[in-house]
C-alpha cells in the first residue's frame, strides 16, 4: 500500500524536539548517575502505577475497551484521508479554518502568522505534545511572540528554561525545591518569601496564570481528539487551565496531529474512560472540553485548526510501525517501563520518551536519526500490557531494529553466529573451542568490547566441563 | 509420552544442568526423551538484535528438526516465546508462507517446562526434594509472552522441603534483555542492582526460574557482589530428590 500524498516523509532536521544530541546509552548513563532524579522518579512512577492499577481494576470490561479502542484506530488508519477531509468540511460548516501543514516548518509559519494577524504579542497555551514536537515555542519567540505554557508543569518546565521529560508530568523530574527556585528566579510578579509548600507554590502559579488569562487575547493548543463526523474538537485535561485558554481569548489556534481523529462522536466513549484510567489514574477526568467550529457571543471568535503531518503518513506506510499512531498520549507505558524509570525521559532526547517515544521518535525522523532508541527496552512486554488501546510496541522495536544502520562489526559478528549455528557440528566444534578460550583467558574476565560491557558489573558463568550435545552422547 | 527436547543454545553450552535436569526430570515421570542432533538455537538473539535475514535459516533449522515431534520441551520461557511468536513472522516477513504455517504449527505443540509438566502432562507433584528457602524470578517472556502465569510456582509449592518466599516487584524486569544488557550496559546494570536487593530482602538461598539466560545475568551480578544467593534454574529444582 502507498500512502504517498507528497508528505515529506520525515520530520525535517533543524526544528522541532525529536532528536536528542546523544546517542541513548550515552545519555541514559548520565541520568543514571543523578542519584536524586531516579529517587524522583522511582516514586513518581511508582505512585502513578499504583493508582492506576486500581482504578483499572474497577472496571470488569477493562480488556474489552482495550480492544474497542484498538479497533477504532486501526480503522481510523485504514481511512485516514476520507476522515481528515470530513472533519475539514465539518469545521469549516462551522466558521473554522482548516490549515494543512506538511511538516514542523510549515506548521510553525502557519501558527506564527495567525498570531501576528491578531496583533497580538503573546499568546496562551494549551499543554500540548504536536507543539512541542514541532518546537511552536521557539518559533514564536522568534518571531517575537511571547508564549505562555498555562499547564503548572508544563510553566514549571518553561520558566526554567528545561525540557519536558514524561508527556503526562513534564515536571516529573523536579522536585519541589527546585520548582521555589524556579519560580523566583523566573516568575514575573513572584512573592520572593516563596516557599516550597506544595500549597504555596500552587497560589503563585494561580495568581500569574490568573493574570496572563486575562490580558492574553489568542490562545494556542493540541487537541486530544478530532470528531470527523461534526467536527468537534476535544482537550482533555486535569487543572482547567485549559478551559481557561480555550474560551477566554478572541482567538483560539489547535494544532492537532492527523492521527488524532475518530470517525464519530460515539467513539469518545471508549476513549474517555481509557484515558484518564491509563494516564493519571482518575475515574475521569476532571475538564473535557470540546468546541465545534465558532458560536456568536459565546468563547473564542475565531478558530483555526492546523493539522500537522510531520512524519505521519510516512509511518502510516509502515503496516508494523503504523500502530505507533494509535498512541492517545497517556503514558502509561512510561509509568510501566523499567527502563524509563531509570534513565528519566530527557535521555530519550525527544519530547516522546519512554517505550512510546523509542517507537514513535525513529520512526518520525527517520531511524538514522534516532538509531539508538529502537534499543533503549530490555523488551520485557510491560508497556504492552499496560497500552489502553493495545500498541504492541515490543513488536515494533525488533521491526525498527532491522531498519536502523548495524555497526559493521556487529553485523559480521551476527552473520558469522547464524552461520555456525546453522551448522550442528561447526556449532558443536565452536562450542568447544569458546570454552577453551574461556579458560584460556582466566574465566572471561578479559572479554574484548563491546561485551566488556557485561563483566564491568557481572561475572560470567563458569564453563562447564562438558556441553549437554556432549553429554548427551556419552549417555 | 515421547518429548523432543530442545536444549536451547545458552543450556546446551553454557549451563547443562538445566537440560540434564528437564531429561532426568521427565524420564522419571516416565517418559522418553528425544534429542534431535540437528537442532542448534532459535534465532531469537538474531531476531531481536535487527537480523531477522540472518535468523530465518535458523527458523528453517528448528522446524526441520522439530516438525516430526508431537511435543516439544525447552527449558526456557524466552526461547519459547521466540519459537511461538517470532517464527512465522520472520518467515513471513521474507515471503516463505509455507515455512510461516509449518512454524506457526510447531510453534503451538512447543512447550516451556511448567507448561508441558500441568497442560499437558498434567502434573504438579513432580515428587521432587529441596532443603531450601526459595524466590522465584517470573522471567518477562515467561510471564508476558507466554503466559505461564502461576505454574512455575504451583509445581514450587509442592515440593518437599522447600520454603517458598516472595519477591518483591518480582514482576520487573531484572535488566538482561539479551543483547539489551551490552548496548545499554549502565542501565542494564542498575535494573539488576534493584532485583538484587529485592531478592537479598527475601533472605532466600536460591533464586530460580524458567530461563538460563536471565539467571546467568542475575547469578553474574550475585557472584560479583559476593551474594550467597545462588541461581538455579527451575528444572534443576524439580528434578532434585532425595
Amino acid at each position: 500500500m502507498t500512502t504517498f500524498l507528497g508528505m515529506p516523509a520525515t520530520a525535517p532536521r533543524g526544528v522541532g524536539h525529536l532528536r536528542g544530541d546523544t546517542t541513548f546509552p550515552r545519555a541514559a548513563r548520565q541520568a543514571l548517575g543523578n542519584e536524586q532524579l531516579r529517587r524522583n522518579l522511582r516514586h513518581a512512577t511508582s505512585t502513578i502505577r499504583g493508582k492506576s492499577s486500581r482504578v483499572i481494576a474497577e472496571l470488569p470490561d477493562w480488556q474489552e475497551l482495550r480492544t474497542a479502542g484498538s479497533a477504532i484506530k486501526a480503522d481510523v488508519m485504514s481511512r485516514l484521508p476520507e476522515l481528515l477531509e470530513q472533519l475539514e468540511a465539518r469545521v469549516t460548516e462551522r466558521g473554522g479554518v482548516v490549515h494543512w501543514a506538511a511538516d514542523a516548518n510549515e506548521a510553525n509559519q502557519i501558527v506564527t502568522g495567525l498570531v501576528r494577524a491578531t496583533g497580538s504579542d503573546r499568546v496562551i497555551k494549551v499543554k500540548s505534545m504536536a507543539t512541542q514536537e514541532i518546537g511552536l515555542n521557539e518559533a514564536l519567540e522568534a518571531a517575537g511572540i511571547q508564549p505562555v505554557e498555562t499547564d503548572l508543569a508544563e510553566l514549571i518546565v518553561q520558566l526554567g528554561n528545561d525540557r519536558p521529560s514524561h508527556i503526562l508530568v513534564p515536571a516529573i523530574h523536579r522536585n519541589r525545591t527546585e520548582i521555589r527556585d524556579i519560580f523566583l528566579a523566573a516568575m514575573p510578579g513572584v512573592d520572593p518569601s516563596l516557599t516550597d509548600d506544595p500549597p504555596v507554590l500552587a497560589a503563585a502559579a494561580r495568581k500569574y496564570l490568573r493574570e496572563t488569562f486575562l490580558s492574553t487575547r489568542v490562545a494556542v493548543s493540541g487537541a486530544n481528539f478530532g470528531i470527523a463526523e461534526t467536527g468537534t474538537l476535544a482537550v482533555v485535561e486535569s487543572e482547567g487551565n485549559g478551559r481557561m485558554c480555550l474560551t477566554l481569548p478572541d482567538t483560539l489556534i489547535t494544532v492537532m496531529g492527523i492521527e488524532k481523529v475518530v470517525p464519530t462522536w460515539r467513539d469518545l466513549e471508549v476513549f474517555l474512560q481509557l484515558l484518564p484510567r491509563a494516564s493519571t489514574g482518575e475515574r475521569m477526568n476532571p475538564y473535557t472540553t470540546m468546541w465545534t467550529g465558532v458560536t456568536p457571543g459565546d468563547g473564542p471568535r475565531e478558530f483555526h485548526l492546523v493539522l500537522l503531518d510531520n512524519g505521519r503518513s510516512a509511518v502510516l506506510a509502515d503496516e508494523v510501525g503504523r500502530q505507533a499512531l494509535h498512541c492517545i498520549r497517556c503514558s502509561a507505558c512510561l509509568n510501566v517501563c523499567p527502563v524509563y524509570e531509570r534513565t528519566g525521559g530527557h535521555a530519550y532526547g525527544s519530547v516522546y520518551p519512554g517505550p512510546i517515544g523509542a517507537v514513535l521518535s525513529p520512526q518520525l525522523t527517520g531511524v538514522e536519526d534516532n538509531a539508538s532508541l529502537p534499543y533503549a527496552s530490555s523488551l520485557c512486554g510491560a508497556c504492552f500490557d499496560a497500552c489502553p488501546v493495545k500498541i504492541d510496541i515490543p513488536s515494533i522495536l525488533v521491526h525498527l531494529r532491522n531498519r536502523v544502520p548495524h555497526p559493521p562489526a556487529e553485523r559480521a559478528a551476527m552473520r558469522a553466529a547464524a552461520y555456525t549455528m546453522d551448522r550442528p557440528r561447526l556449532y558443536a566444534h565452536a562450542q568447544r573451542a569458546a570454552k577453551l578460550a574461556r579458560i584460556a583467558g582466566r574465566r572471561g574476565r578479559g572479554l574484548p568490547p563491546p561485551l566488556s560491557s557485561w563483566t564491568v558489573s557481572r561475572d560470567l558463568p563458569a564453563p562447564p566441563d562438558q556441553t549437554f550435545r556432549d553429554w548427551w552422547a556419552s549417555r | 509420552m515421547r518429548i523432543a527436547l530442545f536444549a536451547t543454545c545458552l543450556a546446551d553450552t553454557l549451563f547443562p544442568e538445566a537440560a540434564k535436569a528437564t531429561v532426568r526430570l521427565l524420564e522419571r515421570l516416565g517418559h522418553e526423551v528425544v534429542f534431535p542432533l540437528e537442532q542448534t538455537c532459535c534465532g531469537q538473539m538474531h531476531v531481536n538484535t535487527g537480523y531477522q535475514r540472518d535468523a530465518l535459516p535458523l527458523v528453517k533449522r528448528y522446524v526441520s528438526a522439530f516438525s516430526r515431534y508431537d511435543v516439544i520441551v525447552a527449558p526456557s520461557g524466552s526461547c519459547v516465546g521466540s519459537i511461538r511468536h517470532q517464527h512465522a513472522m520472520v518467515a513471513a516477513g521474507q515471503g516463505e508462507r509455507g515455512l510461516a504455517a509449518r512454524a506457526h504449527d510447531l510453534g503451538s505443540r512447543t512447550y516451556e517446562l511448567s507448561e508441558l509438566l500441568i497442560d499437558v502432562l498434567r502434573v504438579e507433584d513432580v515428587g521432587a526434594y529441596y532443603p531450601h528457602r526459595v524466590t522465584y524470578h517470573p522471567t518477562c517472556h515467561s510471564l508476558r509472552m507466554i503466559r505461564v502465569g502461576d505454574k512455575p510456582l504451583r509445581l514450587l509449592r509442592r515440593v518437599r522441603g522447600l520454603e517458598l518466599v516472595e519477591l518483591p516487584a518480582a514482576e520487573q524486569c531484572c535488566g538482561f534483555g539479551g543483547t539489551f544488557a551490552i548496548k545499554n550496559a549502565a542501565t542494564s546494570a542498575a535494573m539488576l542492582a534493584d532485583k538484587m536487593t529485592a531478592i537479598a530482602s527475601t533472605g532466600a538461598e536460591v533464586c530460580t526460574a524458567g530461563d538460563a539466560s536471565c539467571l546467568m545475568h542475575i547469578g553474574g551480578g550475585l557472584r560479583r557482589a559476593s551474594s550467597g544467593v545462588r541461581t538455579v534454574h527451575l528444572a534443576e529444582i524439580l528434578a532434585s530428590e532425595a
